[in-house]
């Protein structure tokens, strides 16, 4: 049934004044995925996480999690838990006070779990602390352990592994891995590329407000312009193959050899046959990832890598507004 | 089966039992009795111009009705004030919203708990003046009969329940003051705004009280019916201040709550 996939989002606007946070978000995320919302400061993943908690109303769109509208009735968030920016709690009563307090707010078996939840995020030892005295990464992990007393399916986290040390964020990560692999669907939202790329199989990238890629994280690589790179000792002449090879282009001279793009991975094969038929000898051919770090910068901050490139080929116009919308 | 309006009100009742401001208030309402009671056996003498505050020596009957009479100049709207004015705003100073209303209540059900619990209060607060008003008036000015506004004695134990019936009465334009408490504290969604907001609305209706040429709204004032209780103590029980009590305190509780419920529902929980 493509209507109770766990988040869909189609058009979603929320302006602040004149201020666009967000602006024509559409976002699917399907069972099992770890998807990355991924953008730098002031994109608008709280915002927007917001309103698919119910916190906040669009200025238009729509939100469904399971089918089911959270601006109409909690009932929504039925086996969806998480937090957006720091998760908060009342700070004059305990850890275990507070998750206390939010599993009657929760109804039903929560507050059997609450002792499990505590110690999965390891902060059994502490929980009769008033949670006024706790540290940032503990109010972290008590946020993830409110989370858990809820037995989501649907976990919605706003950079939860922001302000957190090393460790806590590895803690933080393999914790995300292990609910991801018991089959909870994860929405994280991040600045960090590699966070991203390490747990999620899907992402969305946002610049102010506005989605400027989605889909798996693969298809991105490709989307960079994934290139190769041929080393020869008779450059010319394997510059000229390449050239007429079919499935190749964008070759180029770079320094101590050649860089070209490829249709697929079968082009690739049948060039390096055709280099050998021509007797080019190879020296090297490999496949050259333009670092996802670049990608992720020219998405979020200007144009897409492919803008990019084009425009320093050619010394065009590097701000060119960058119309990518893939979905 | 999701949680309702009881859950969230009990917990909103451990939420106050773990808050000093409570206790502050509780306190107030505990002490204030007792200085009063210790100044009028240290000093000797009574308030004559207060209704019942020449029978201060005769009888501890007299105690809590001259309190109820002189709180509800800004005591009783303060120590009120102090927790309506909190009980929504609170949640905006600890950024607790977006917690709760992530859980399975709805927004509606969590106001009527948290206006269930500042109602709680308030009944605590008479509750405990009254009682030490009683207990530290009898034990300086003995447990006797009470001459009542229309002059005539009622026995002690009559008029006992008749301070009761007072006291409990005087509950209804407390509650109306915390119905504004919590509107202001719903939409200033802060505490020191809100209670200081309510205490200025307490103040400004006594003011236009005592302008001269608007004698005609004295009987609409909220201000006014904090003294409807007086009704109880004339002989026949005069009901015109009592029933008109009821309705003018509904007509300034009500669209409070309502309009207090309709931004709280309509708000956006962005931690601003
Ligand atoms: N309540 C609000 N009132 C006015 N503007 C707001 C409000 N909330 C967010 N904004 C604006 O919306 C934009 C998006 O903010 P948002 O918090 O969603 O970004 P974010 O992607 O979560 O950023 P960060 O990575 O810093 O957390 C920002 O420009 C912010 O100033
Ligand atoms: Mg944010």
């Amino acid at each position: 049934m493509p209507d109770t996939s766990p988040i869909e989002v189609r058009g979603l606007v929320k302006r602040y004044g004149d201020l666009v946070a967000v602006d024509q978000v559409d976002l699917t995320v399907e069972a099992g995925d770890v998807f990355g919302y991924l953008g730098p400061n002031g994109a608008g993943k709280t915002t927007s996480l917001r309103m698919m908690l119910g916190l906040i109303r669009p200025s238009a769109g729509t939100v469904r999690l399971f089918g089911r509208d959270p601006q109409l009735s909690v009932k929504a968030l039925e086996g969806v838990a998480g937090f957006v920016e720091a998760p908060s709690f009342y700070p004059y009563l305990s850890g275990r006070e507070n998750l206390r307090l939010f599993a009657a707010l929760d109804g039903g078996e929560a507050a059997a779990r609450i002792e499990e939840s505590l110690a999965t995020v390891g902060l059994a030892d502490r929980a009769k602390d008033r949670v006024g005295g706790y540290s940032h990464g503990m109010r972290q992990r008590l946020g993830i352990a409110a989370a858990l007393l809820r037995e989501p399916r649907l976990l919605m986290l706003d950079e939860p592994a922001t302000g957190l040390d090393p460790g806590g964020m590895r803690d933080m990560r393999d914790l995300i891995r292990q609910l991801s692999a018991s089959g909870m669907t994860v929405l994280l939202s991040s600045h960090l590329l590699a966070e991203v790329e390490e747990l999620c199989n899907r992402v969305a990238i946002v610049r102010s407000g506005r989605v400027a890629y989605q889909g798996s994280l693969a298809e991105l690589r490709a989307q960079a312009g994934e290139s190769y790179r041929l080393r020869s000792p008779d450059e010319e002449r394997a510059r000229a193959v390449a050239g007429a090879q079919p499935g190749i282009a964008d070759v180029t001279a770079e320094d101590g050899g050649t860089r070209f793009a490829a249709r697929d991975e079968e082009a690739v094969g049948a060039l390096s046959l055709a280099l050998t038929e021509a007797g080019v000898p190879i020296l090297e051919l490999a496949r050259r990832h333009a670092t996802l770090e670049d990608l992720f910068f020219s998405l979020t901050e200007g144009d897409t890598v492919v803008e990019t490139r084009r425009a320093s080929a050619d010394g065009g116009d590097p701000t060119a507004p960058a119309p990518v919308e893939a979905a | 089966m999701n949680p309702g309006v009881l859950t969230i009100y009990r917990w909103e009742l451990r939420k106050l039992r773990a808050q000093k401001r409570t206790y502050l208030g509780l306190g107030a309402a505990a002490i204030v009795p007792i200085i009063f009671v210790v100044a009028l056996v240290t000093q000797g003498g009574q308030p004559n111009d207060v209704a019942f505050g020449r029978y201060l020596h005769d009888t501890g009957l007299a105690v809590p009705l001259v309190l109820l009479l002189f709180g509800s100049v800004w005591m009783f709207p303060l120590i009120t004030a102090l927790v309506a004015g909190d009980i929504v705003a609170a949640e905006d100073r600890h950024d607790t919203l977006k917690t709760i209303l992530t859980r399975s209540v709805e927004r509606q059900q969590v106001f009527a708990g948290k206006a269930l619990a500042t109602f709680t209060y308030a009944v605590l607060v008479i509750a405990i003046t009254g009682a030490v008003a009683l207990v530290a008036g009898i034990l300086a000015s003995g447990f006797n009969s009470i001459v009542s506004l229309s002059g005539t004695r009622v026995s002690a134990t009559e008029g006992l329940g008749l301070v009761g019936l007072s006291l409990f009465f005087y509950l209804v334009p407390i509650l109306a003051i915390a119905s504004i408490g919590l509107l202001l504290s719903t939409v200033f969604r802060n505490s020191a705004a809100a209670i200081v907001g309510t205490l200025m609305f307490s103040l400004l209706v006594q003011l236009i009280g005592i302008l001269p040429g608007l004698g005609a709204l004295h009987p609409y004032l909220l201000s006014t019916q904090f003294s409807a209780w007086q009704g109880f103590l004339r002989s026949p029980i005069d009901w015109t201040p009592v029933i008109r009590a009821l309705w003018v305190c509904a007509l300034y509780a009500a669209p409070a709550l309502f309009v207090a419920i309709l931004v709280f529902l309509r708000r956006d929980v962005a931690g601003d």
